[in-house]
């Protein structure tokens, strides 16, 4: 998990000291992206993204804890000997985790049902820790709080976009209301008849694999394209 | 459950990798190299076993009389931490060679997923302990067929030509979901 962690690093040492605050916030939602440029934290982005909602609660969840453990592990970051500072951050995103799960579990069950283990494992999850070692670790408290918002959003996003690929060609259809308590049930794409050519199998495991290896593989592409146009 | 039933299950038919997405990140983060890998694959077993034998107790003789199983991520994920540390010390007393072979990965079990993963399922659902402890062993037997498995078909790949597109992840991916299907197939055995 922490093996990838050394990319971030680097970067941020490379970069200027204080970068500005609109540059801290942005970067993380499309140029340094956790999922699609890092390619961080991809037990969840697999396992929650069969469906569209489902993904994007996992998103909403992983941005709070990710904004709030950046502001804590920074505002500590002069008080915490670096010997052990990792056993510090584990507490830190454990404890946050613990009490997220309490309110899931009485305000969204449809939510925390639908995710399971996977929101008790946010703690090991290596883009919150990621960004705690190599930002939040380094920089002031209101950096730190951008920075985590930002790659959490570019996180959310792109387990967003997982999701609504797999739910929409893997049923034909997205339900929204269902899982997360939004209070009403709709659903969309209904009318389009895409359920008789629904590609179940993109709903299911290996479809998770498939849906993110050939999204990334046209990221790809779309790079190679815009540097060889530079 | 018979315990023959529960080791196959959680072995090949609920994947702890493929179907249970546990322990993607050293999956595709390490499988480039076979010497560390089915070193790592060891490691993986012996530390979700020893989670197990040790968190299972902890949460039915400690968390639930005192009332407080809501922190169980927090004391697994300690108990793990230290069982790694502990792990690493004895490997280093016991076979330095062992010890140099696994490098830095040992001390990165700790934040595998799959290890967390298994602890908090063992205890999710009502099991004996004999049936917990077989649900670690063939989860860690399943981590490690499918990681050595994975390397073998990913060292392949690095001598083939691919897309310029696919290359590296992209490929990765898209053979671990066809692994995947190959591993949907096996869900009629029991």
């Amino acid at each position: 998990m922490t093996e990838v962690k050394k990319v971030p690093a680097k970067k941020v040492a490379v970069e200027d000291k204080e970068p500005s605050p609109w540059v801290t916030f942005t970067k993380g939602i499309l140029k340094e992206n956790g999922l699609f440029v890092m390619v961080l934290g991809m037990c969840p982005a697999l396992a929650v993204t069969a469906t569209f909602e489902g993904a994007f609660g996992m998103g909403i969840l992983v941005m709070i804890v990710l904004t709030l453990t950046n502001i804590s592990v920074s505002a500590i970051r002069k008080l915490v000997p670096n010997t052990v500072r990792i056993p510090s951050y584990v507490i830190i995103i454990a404890t946050e985790v613990t009490i997220l799960k309490m309110l899931v579990d009485a305000f969204a069950p449809a939510l925390a049902q639908e995710l399971g283990v996977f929101i008790a494992l946010i703690t090991v999850n290596c883009v919150v820790f990621g960004r705690a070692e190599a930002f939040a670790s380094k920089n002031k408290v209101v950096l730190a709080a951008l920075d985590g918002f930002g790659v959490a959003l570019g996180f959310g996003l792109s387990l967003s976009i997982i999701g609504f690929v797999r739910e929409l060609f893997g049923t034909g259809m997205i339900v929204l209301g269902k899982t997360l308590p939004l209070g009403f049930e709709y659903t969309i794409f209904q009318n389009l008849g895409l359920q008789k050519y629904a590609f179940s199998v993109l709903a299911q495991p290996p479809g998770a694999f498939l849906v993110i290896g050939f999204l990334l593989a046209g990221i790809t592409a779309f790079r190679q394209r815009k540097g060889a146009k530079k | 459950m018979n315990l023959l039933a529960i080791l196959i299950s959680s072995m090949l038919i609920n994947n702890i990798v493929l179907m249970q997405f546990l322990g993607l990140c050293s999956f595709f983060g390490i499988s480039t190299k076979m010497k560390s890998v089915v070193g790592m694959s060891f490691a993986v077993i012996v530390v979700i076993l020893l989670a197990a034998l040790i968190t299972y107790p902890i949460y039915y003789y400690v968390l639930i009389p005192l009332d407080i199983k809501y922190i169980d991520t927090i004391a697994f994920i300690l108990v793990i931490a230290s069982l790694v540390q502990l792990t690493e010390l004895v490997i280093k007393r016991v076979s330095h060679s062992l010890y140099k072979a696994l490098g830095v990965y040992l001390p990165l079990i700790a934040t595998n997923c799959a290890v967390l993963g298994v602890a908090l399922t063992n205890v999710a659902s009502p099991q004996t302990y004999i049936e917990a402890l077989t649900f670690a062993l063939g989860s860690g037997l399943g981590y490690a067929l499918i990681i050595i498995t994975f390397t073998a078909i990913r060292m392949r790949l690095d001598a083939i030509a691919v897309p310029k597109a696919l290359k590296g992840m992209p490929i990765a991916l898209v053979t671990a979901g066809l692994m995947a299907l190959a591993f949907m197939g096996l869900a009629g055995i029991i």
